[in-house]
């Protein structure tokens, strides 16, 4: 059987790409966050996970606003990363697991998820770079992949309680998958930050800490903020924890942090990461 | 008459919610903005930038913001950030850029906030 070893959450701003692109992750101003991620890496050299999930959302590269998904699975056998607009390198293709995919499509629809089912799709920044980061010594991602894009750009946006409920059923779907394949779930994007308006910059130390900590040990306690809520404390981005709080739940009941890093700032965005691992 | 929309979102200072309201507002803005994920159409907006517009169908007052490059005025407008960087994107700016056109402080100020923000 198929079976998740961890979780991985981390920030996605697209900054990161061009310090790659750059060379300048020795830098003094990207260190702290490039450092962050040597935890990671002893960690899946260990774990070497065949799959990885990644829970991200879209930023305008494969939806538009005329049909725009609240949940989508990918289910193709190769993703392509495009140009997005604003020069950053476009990255190789990454392996899909149609497989994998459509049981994964099936179980959630059984579990009253009606997600939308992408056979073509184009992945942006939010889905290459942390894998990238997982995996920075590789021209091509080593494992293969599974692109979950979830609506954090035009309001209503999914609860997060419905985020925790649709984690819980992405983790069953997965560890119902009869082949033994070990897998990898990211949750992509955050922590707070702010791009739009005269607030533009915002962040909040305070409520990321809260955040972090909560996802280790009671992820519940985040299913009682309204998407609204997110907004003001953390900032009209900084909802892109609910992709954090997804992948956690995949999890289920109780986890250990293995690594966790936090640096404030990259770009305009407090970076956060954090791997987690259910508890045996 | 209309019923009081659903979507009404809590007023938080300095914050458009982006939301039906604006995603109405600002669907042909936004729709122009996408077209931008191809070099093509980035050269074919730099060449005569009315034209491009037009053929989008944008609003008077959408075209007078893309034309001052007036980000906040562009939101009002129903853009939306991601779309919106694709636009900036043209002219070399990223989302510090922006941070900083809307917040009217220099680019250095703002990166200084956000570093001040660790604190």
């Amino acid at each position: 059987m198929a079976r998740i070893v961890g979780a991985v959450t981390t920030s996605h701003v697209p900054a990161i790409g061009n310090a790659i692109a750059r060379g300048t992750q020795e830098d003094p101003y990207w260190k702290p966050f490039f450092q962050g991620w040597d935890g990671v890496h002893a960690w899946l050299a260990k774990v070497k996970p065949d799959v990885a999930v990644v829970v991200y959302n879209d930023h305008g590269l494969q939806f538009f606003l005329d049909k725009l998904p609240t949940f989508a699975v990918g289910a193709a056998a190769e993703y392509q990363n495009a140009d997005e607009g604003w020069g950053l390198p476009t990255l190789p293709p990454y392996r899909g697991n149609p497989d994998l995919s459509w049981h994964v499509i099936e179980s959630l629809v059984a579990d009253e998820f009606d997600i939308t089912t992408c056979q073509e799709m184009v992945v942006d920044h939010a889905f290459t770079l942390p894998l990238k980061l997982m995996w920075p010594n590789v021209e091509r991602c080593p494992v293969m992949t599974l692109p979950v894009a979830v609506n954090t750009v035009q309001h209503p946006l999914p609860t997060p309680t419905r985020c925790y409920k649709f984690g819980r059923a992405l983790g069953r779907a997965i560890e119902s998958y009869d082949e033994d394949l070990k897998v990898v779930v990211l949750g992509t994007g955050g922590l707070s930050h702010q791009l739009d308006g005269p607030r533009a910059g915002f962040i909040n130390k305070d409520f990321d800490a809260m955040c972090m900590d909560k996802l280790v040990g009671e992820p519940e306690a985040l299913t009682r903020y309204s998407i609204d809520d997110l907004v003001e404390l953390a900032g009209t981005q900084g909802v892109e924890v609910i992709n954090w709080l997804i992948a956690r739940a995949t999890l289920g009941g109780s986890v250990s942090m293995v690594h966790s890093n936090y640096h404030i700032p990259i770009s305009n965005t407090a970076s956060g990461l954090m791997v987690l691992e259910s508890r045996a | 008459m209309a019923s009081r929309p659903r979507y009404a979102h809590r007023n938080i200072p300095g914050t458009t919610i982006f939301d039906g309201v604006q995603a109405q507002k600002g669907y042909a803005l936004n729709k122009m903005c996408y077209s931008f994920n191809s070099a093509e159409n980035r050269a074919a907006f730099v060449a005569d930038e009315d034209a491009y517009c037009r053929k989008f169908g944008l609003s008077e007052a959408q075209r007078t913001a893309i034309k001052a490059r007036d980000v906040l005025g562009l939101i009002a407008e129903g853009g939306n950030v991601y779309y919106l960087a694709k636009f900036a994107g043209i002219f070399g700016l990223n989302v510090q850029d922006l941070g900083a056109l809307q917040t009217g402080m220099s680019v250095e100020a703002f990166k200084q906030k956000l570093i001040d923000a660790a604190r």
